[in-house]
């Protein structure tokens, strides 16, 4: 069956703070209900902590690291599963119920898979 | 030019070309498990090879072949969970069709042999071109092939599942739009391209998009569930009306007349009611489309100009379709009393023009209480100029040239200019009414209706489309 990246975009928050708890908590809820078809995913830190990479001049060339996400939006990448579902009607039905889909957006993107 | 109905979609043109299928059949496929009594193409074959007579049957069998075709893809698709898999074999297939059939004649069963000849030309496809499916579908692809044959049985089922994929909520609707055009209309991609109004090149593009995603994101060959059903029924009825919408304007483009897309979108129409008995959106769109059908014959004079609805010779108009709208749309109004659907509410208003035997008769007041109904469930610019028109037709045009002042965001919208330039008119402001219809010529490739325009709204001296004068 095929795999679908399921990719929230929501305001960029530290989940770890307790203030969160409550959101925290219906992701977690999300991920027992969902827990036949969720195949991996992960919670990110907020973008402040994140670091670009780039290797200028091609491939071997010099790496160039910056402060920050590489595109400032007002909803960031905060978090994705993996989910596997036989068709996009499901894997739809399913990332309507992650809690980022009310207070942000969930990106549904098919899984190219590696080895075939 | 205030028709005060709802006019689907703005001018476009059409070729009124039989489809042809593409000649992308080479020489590699050939030979390659053929069908029995399935002859090899040959040049001597070749369309322009043929007189003029063999010419026009060869036309007609492509025409024949393009709606047998359509049924096959839709069945094809289910076994094979494939639409471009699906849509090109069964183009092989018919080119094969149109060299076997034009040569022995028309098989007994034509669309067991198209399905039989599909079939064999996807596993050539499949064996060719091995980089383009993955080895699990692949596998799937094989297993679904050496099925015994399925014979196409419950083919409104197929076709129902087909317009769904196609009208999926997860594609855009200008692919949906073009998509349903391409699969289910069965037009080539040029012929798309020149009816939504965009380079051949942009649409080509468009419609691999759409099919990549459908094969890639696997938009489900489905009939939605019972839970979802009404959210998708929005965007399928759209759809279907826009088609309808384009057959309704390319008739308008000269002699040529074609209705066959329209026809097409009351097929579509219809088999949705099979889908859902009683349903007031489904209701409603084949009403409204029987009903602004139904006045084909009475659209275009001789000189194919365009005859307002108010001139129009209502004998000609076909009553069967009328009978059959007028009783969908009651039914439609029926079913949906408290929160009518959009298209139960746009088949009323056709419904009260159709009942009218005389202009004279026209219930206005109904009409624009109809608009003021289809105001609240659709509050866009379009809807209240229809609105305003069929103020002016109850009497009060001041009002009508006030309320069309007032709308915004429709200054490239041919129907605000038009409408505008006969409100102005009966206020006996000419010279305004020229400028407006000098605006609303800018935007309509359509000759009927440029030359009505220029007929209704001559140029005053003075007055340029540059601003009014004092």
């Amino acid at each position: 069956m095929p795999l679908y990246a399921a990719i929230i975009y929501s305001a960029d928050v530290d989940w770890s703070l307790p203030e969160y708890a409550d959101e925290t908590k219906e992701y977690m809820a999300f991920s027992e209900s969902a827990a036949a078809v969720i195949r991996g995913g992960a919670a990110l830190y907020p973008t402040a902590t994140a670091t670009t990479v780039t290797v200028q001049g091609g491939k071997g060339g010099d790496v160039v690291l910056s402060d920050g996400p590489y595109a400032e939006t007002k909803e960031a990448l905060t978090g994705f599963y993996l989910l596997e579902c036989a068709d996009l009607d499901e894997a739809i039905r399913h990332a309507a119920t992650i809690p980022g889909a009310w207070n942000g957006a969930i990106e549904v993107r098919p899984v190219l898979p590696l080895m075939s | 030019m205030t028709t005060g109905e709802t006019t689907p979609g703005v001018g476009s043109v059409m070729s009124s070309a039989p489809l042809r299928p593409d000649a992308r059949v080479s020489s590699d496929v050939v030979g390659s498990g053929g069908i029995p009594g399935e002859p090899m193409p040959t040049d001597a074959m070749a369309a322009d090879a043929m007189p003029a007579d063999a010419m026009q049957a060869d036309l007609a069998l492509a025409e024949f072949l393009r709606s047998e075709g359509r049924r096959v893809v839709a069945t094809l698709t289910r076994q094979l969970g494939d639409l471009t898999l699906a849509e090109d074999a069964v183009q092989d297939a018919s080119l094969r069709a149109l060299q076997a059939w034009t040569r022995d004649g028309v098989p007994e069963n034509p669309r067991a042999w198209l399905f039989v000849s599909a079939k064999r030309r996807a596993i050539d496809i499949l064996r060719r071109e091995k980089t383009r499916f993955d080895k699990e579908r692949q596998a799937t692809i094989m297993t679904a092939l050496a099925a015994p044959d399925d014979a196409p049985h419950d083919l409104e089922d197929d076709q129902l599942r087909l317009i769904f994929t196609c009208c999926h909520p997860a594609l855009s609707t200008e692919a949906q739009v073009a998509l349903s055009l391409r699969v289910l209309c069965g037009l080539t991609v040029a012929e798309v391209a020149r009816s939504l109004l965009v380079s051949e090149q942009t649409m080509a593009k468009r419609l691999t998009r759409a099919r990549t995603k459908i094969a890639k994101a696997r938009i489900p060959y489905v009939v939605p569930g019972p839970d979802e059903l009404p959210d998708r029924v929005n965007g399928v009825t759209t759809t279907v009306y826009l088609l309808f919408g384009e057959g309704y304007a390319s008739l308008s483009d000269g002699p040529a007349l074609r209705s066959a897309l329209a026809d097409e979108a009351i097929r579509l129409g219809r088999l949705l009611t099979v889908l859902l008995p009683g349903s007031p959106a489904v209701e409603g769109l084949l009403a409204t489309m029987l009903l602004q059908h139904s006045r084909l014959p009475a659209r275009f004079d001789a000189n194919g100009d365009v005859v307002l609805l108010a001139d129009q010779d209502r004998a000609l108009w076909n009553s069967a379709l009328i009978n059959e709208g007028v009783a969908l749309a009651a039914a439609a109004i029926t079913h949906s009393p408290r929160q009518p659907a959009r298209f139960a509410v746009t088949a009323a208003i056709a419904g009260c023009h159709a009942l009218a035997a005389d202009p004279s008769e026209t219930d206005w007041l109904a009409i624009l209480s109809w608009y003021d109904v289809l105001a609240t469930i659709d509050p866009n610019p379009v809807v209240k100029l229809n609105r305003a028109a069929a103020l002016a037709e109850s009497g009060f045009p001041a009002e009508a040239l006030a309320e069309v002042d007032a709308l915004a965001g429709l200054d490239s919208y041919f129907w605000f200019h038009a409408t505008r330039a006969e409100l102005l008119a009966r206020q006996g402001a000419a010279a305004e009414a020229s400028v407006a219809a000098q605006r609303a010529l800018q935007l309509t490739d359509s000759e009927p209706q440029r030359r009505l325009l220029r007929l209704r709204y001559p140029p005053v001296p003075g007055a340029t489309s540059s601003g009014v004068p004092l």
